[in-house]
């Protein structure tokens, strides 16, 4: 026998028995969190030694019961039944004892070593309730240890348990007896499951009677599937069960559910003693509050509000710390890159300078992921999220959601600035499969940071008069367009969706530890960069290749290139030939000078105050001192000896003409090679069929280079229209206006409904296939709202138009509209089918 | 008499669970079981869910749901 052998354990227990905390205590930081296989359910899995052995932890599901109705229960049973762990750590609640037995004879049932953790022992303390441990132990038939698991008592008894009882290797010995009424049915349906012998020792045989006779599907399936006396075996289960329902009035379930509950009651009065009721315990007062008729709406939206202002706004004012951080790494990036040429740059330049810029732009915002993380934690462990669900499930019921989808949808942007990476990652807590998806689709429509920027510009062009009015629609016409989408989806698509009974525990409020909070934030933020991070390389490279290729002509290249070394030309005639600082700009120079011309600019732009400025200058004096004294203008010292340097000054002259110049010709490239490449000529393409939503070819190749980041929407639009030769440099809403002087407010109010309908972004995508654990649901969610922006688009435009409607008479008349369509899809009745 | 009829405050026992499937076994695991005594602690602020109390434990349920289960006031 080898010396290390790996031990497979698995931690069960019922949600809020502290089951995480049992998990953090045994394992420390060694985890890994991945998703069961096929499902979106998380898998935690931690490892730690115990003598010679390597544990395996995993963390099945919090659940109430083992049964086959939800995918948590079936994914908990299923690693039970298949892995068949060498012991099950089951962490029960000390002070709610008697509901949480209820789960441990289940898993006593199923024939695995068991130890019994009683956790939360100061609670149960603190409640008066004292418990035999050993009384219990011996009825249960398993180790019964003590923990408090958030304080690390117990630690090591727990530790010394596992290893006994995996040493022994004996199955939980523990049986609820179901009374004479099932016994016998029981008895029998075992003793036809043993007749075959290769199905009977995979498969504890009593737990499968039991749940045969509660017409549990999954049992039904294993024996229809691996038993060869599958035939007999369902037979007789059926017969059993009828006759059951015809002698009794009842369905055997029911008759399992009592006597498992009254075991339990059972065992706790034998064993716990000094139970006395609580009456108004601090839960139930603060609840009186929270859960109050008027003053719970209040605390919901003041937390909510809270949330929205700690992460999103002052989450992003940290990003403006942060990122310095970004940018300096981008410059590293370039710097270590080739250098760039004179009016293009070399493709090993520019594209993996577009990938840094896309990745950064991402990882810009982890601040914010990093403090909604943490707020979510909170709220989850302090027991806060179910009194929301609690107030609000009225509201997203009649949409087809759950009280549970304000959180994502807040974090989405309910209001205006918010992110659907996080939003779509919030909808895990929910339970309600249909709901779940349903939230996960709508997230997206919510009005994310990136949006913004876009509405701002067009809002200041074509709605001056009416900013905050403008404003005000779009942020809630998306949401009453979200949640209609949320009620054609869940009548139409999600349908046949798994439903989940609103049947919602409230548990007692909690406070949240740090080392909790801490390292389920971190943890998500680090999934989220970790997976994102790669994609969006991948993707930013094609979106690369559509947007530069198939590139310009070589004619109009060509021209290009004459042009700049005509400028380039000039300048050295301007300077002149006996410029002693000619030679230093001269060929492969003056690619350094101009980086240093860049740099030096850039640094005196961002410093504020004459310190600053001076330290700068004193940098860059250090840096090159020839180059200096051209930056300068001439006007520089030498040993507290002020200089005018009329040759240094002449190059300065020329060489601000010869960058404007350059900057220009690169500009004009770019905006030709844009317009040409594959994006730009599907832009085009496409213009016929957009006009009717108002859309030209330039709004066309903003709005798909959007699909990348949004972003990238202004910037795009910012390529696009830009000052033409011998134009003074404008802001872009002047040049927008200048060049689009056929648009009127319909068009904008168009591209704007369209903007806000935006399919997600690639990470939302990402997110979106990972929560939902399927391709085709992220195509849905891609498709899906381009199909209703240009629905929406065109409605409006085209629309607005035949009506002879204003910018601001169509918007009020599409809010009508779309809040009448609101009400009427809140009003169709919608019959939950459980299956 | 059905549990979603109850009026804060209002306690009762469980006489039987008429939901089958998915609601009855949730309903059933969560306690709701013949003989069980439920107290109606609030309505949200919205009217539904409902909040109860069983043993100790404070659980809510839409109306749709607690009207599966038939009760006897106390």
């Amino acid at each position: 026998m080898s010396d290390s052998k790996k031990l497979i354990v698995a931690v069960a227990g019922q949600p809020n028995s502290g089951k995480s905390t049992i998990f953090n205590m045994l394992t420390g930081a060694r985890q890994h969190v991945a998703n069961y296989p096929g499902v979106t359910v998380e898998k935690k899995t931690g490892s730690f030694r115990l003598k010679e052995d390597r544990v395996e932890l995993i963390d099945l599901p919090g659940t109430h019961s083992l049964t086959s109705y939800t995918q948590e229960e079936r994914i908990a049973r299923d690693f039970l039944l298949n892995e068949r762990p060498a012991v099950v750590v089951n962490v029960v609640d000390a002070s709610n004892l008697e509901r949480n037995l209820y789960l441990t004879f289940q898993l006593a049932e199923m024939e695995i070593p068991l130890v019994v953790n009683l956790n939360m022992m100061d609670v149960a303390e603190k409640r008066g309730q004292k418990i035999d441990i050993e009384n219990l132990s011996r009825q249960l038939g398993a180790p019964v240890v003590p923990t408090v698991g958030n304080r690390g008592k117990g630690k090591k008894e727990l530790k010394e348990a596992i290893l006994a009882t995996s040493k022994e290797q004996q199955a939980t010995s523990f049986q609820i007896d179901y009374g004479e009424t099932l016994e016998p049915a029981l008895n029998s349906l075992e003793k036809v499951l043993s007749e075959d012998t290769g199905f009977s020792a995979r498969y504890p045989l009593r737990w499968l009677a039991v749940k045969l006779m509660e017409n549990d599907k999954e049992a039904q399936r294993l024996v229809r599937e691996y038993s060869k006396k599958r035939g007999i075996i369902l037979r007789l289960a059926e017969e059993k069960r009828e006759a059951f329902a015809r002698d009794q009035g009842g369905s055997p379930e029911k008759i399992i559910a009592v006597r498992r509950h009254q075991e339990a009651q059972r065992i706790v009065e034998t064993c716990v003693t000094c139970r006395k009721d609580i009456p108004g315990t601090l839960t139930d007062r603060i609840d009186q509050v929270v859960c109050n008729r008027y003053m719970g709406p209040i605390i919901l939206a003041a937390t909510i509000y809270l949330i929205y202002e700690l992460a999103i706004v002052q989450g992003y004012n940290i990003t403006a710390y942060t990122w310095p951080v970004l940018a300096w790494s981008r410059d590293l990036i370039a710097s270590l890159l080739p250098s760039e040429g004179f009016i293009s740059d070399p493709f090993f330049r520019s594209m993996p300078l577009w990938v840094t810029d896309g990745t950064i732009a991402v990882l810009n915002y982890v601040p914010i992921f990093l403090i909604l993380f943490a707020l979510i934690a909170i709220l989850e462990d302090t027991g806060y999220m179910a009194r929301m669900a609690f107030i609000l499930d009225r509201i997203f019921r009649y949409f087809g959601l759950h009280g549970q989808s304000v959180l994502p949808m807040v974090i989405g942007g309910l209001y205006v600035g918010g992110c659907a990476i996080p939003g779509v990652m919030a909808c895990r807590a929910m339970k309600d499969e249909k709901a779940r998806i349903a939230t996960i689709m709508i997230v997206p429509l919510m009005n994310c940071l990136a949006k913004v920027p876009f509405y701002v510009l067009l809002i200041g062009i074509f709605f001056t008069a009416y900013k905050g009015v403008a404003m005000f629609f779009i942020a809630t016409i998306t949401i009453i367009i979200a949640l209609s989408v949320a009620k054609i989806l869940s009548l139409t698509v999600l349908r046949k969706k798994e439903s989940a009974p609103f049947v919602m525990d409230m548990p007692p409020y909690h406070l949240p530890t740090i080392r909790g909070v801490l390292g389920r934030c971190l943890e998500r933020t680090w999934l989220f960069v970790k997976k994102i991070i790669t994609i969006v390389i991948v993707v930013s490279v094609i979106v690369y290749v559509l947007i530069y290729f198939p590139g310009i002509s070589k004619e109009r290249k060509s021209c290009y290139m004459n042009q700049a070394d005509q400028a380039i030309q000039t300048f050295f005639k301007k300077i002149g030939k006996d410029n002693p600082y000619a030679p230093l700009l001269a060929g492969d120079k003056s690619t350094s000078f101009a980086t240093y011309w860049g740099d030096y600019k850039k640094a005196r732009m961002g410093a504020k105050g004459k310190e600053a400025k001076e330290s700068i200058d004193q940098n860059f004096r250090e840096k090159n001192f020839e180059f200096f004294k051209i930056v300068k203008r001439g006007k520089y010292t030498v040993e507290g000896k002020a200089i005018k340097d009329k040759y240094a000054a002449r190059i300065y002259k020329a060489y601000k003409k010869l960058d404007k110049k350059r900057n220009r010709l690169r500009r004009e490239q770019k905006e030709e090679t844009i317009i040409n490449s594959f994006m730009g000529r599907a832009g085009r393409f496409m213009e016929p069929l957009t006009k009717w939503a108002g859309f030209n070819w330039r709004i066309n190749i903003a709005l798909m280079s959007a699909f990348a980041a949004k972003e990238s929407s202004v910037a795009t639009l910012g390529g696009i229209y830009q000052s033409r030769p011998g134009e003074k440099e404008e802001t872009l809403e002047k040049r927008m206006k200048e060049k689009e002087k056929g648009w009127t407010a319909l068009h904008v109010l168009a591209i704007m409904l369209f903007m806000a309908m935006y399919p997600p972004c690639i990470p939302t995508l990402l997110m979106v296939r990972l929560e939902t654990g399927s391709t085709k649901w992220m195509l849905f969610a891609t498709f899906y709202p381009i199909v209703l922006g240009i629905i929406i688009a065109v409605l409006v435009f085209t629309g607005g138009n035949l009506l002879g409607l204003s910018g601001m008479q169509a918007m009020i008349a599409f809010y009508i509209l779309a809040l009448i369509f609101l009400v009427l899809m809140g009003l169709i009745k919608e019959e939950p089918e459980f299956t | 008499m059905t549990l979603d009829a109850m009026k804060p405050g209002q306690e009762c026992e469980i006489l039987d669970i008429t939901a089958e499937g998915i609601v009855g076994q949730r309903l059933m695991d969560m306690g709701f079981i013949p003989g069980a005594r439920v107290k109606m602690v609030r309505n949200a602020p919205l009217v539904d869910p409902v909040e109860f109390l069983m043993k100790g434990c404070h659980i809510s349920l839409r109306h749709s749901e607690a009207k599966k289960v038939e009760v006897k006031p106390l």
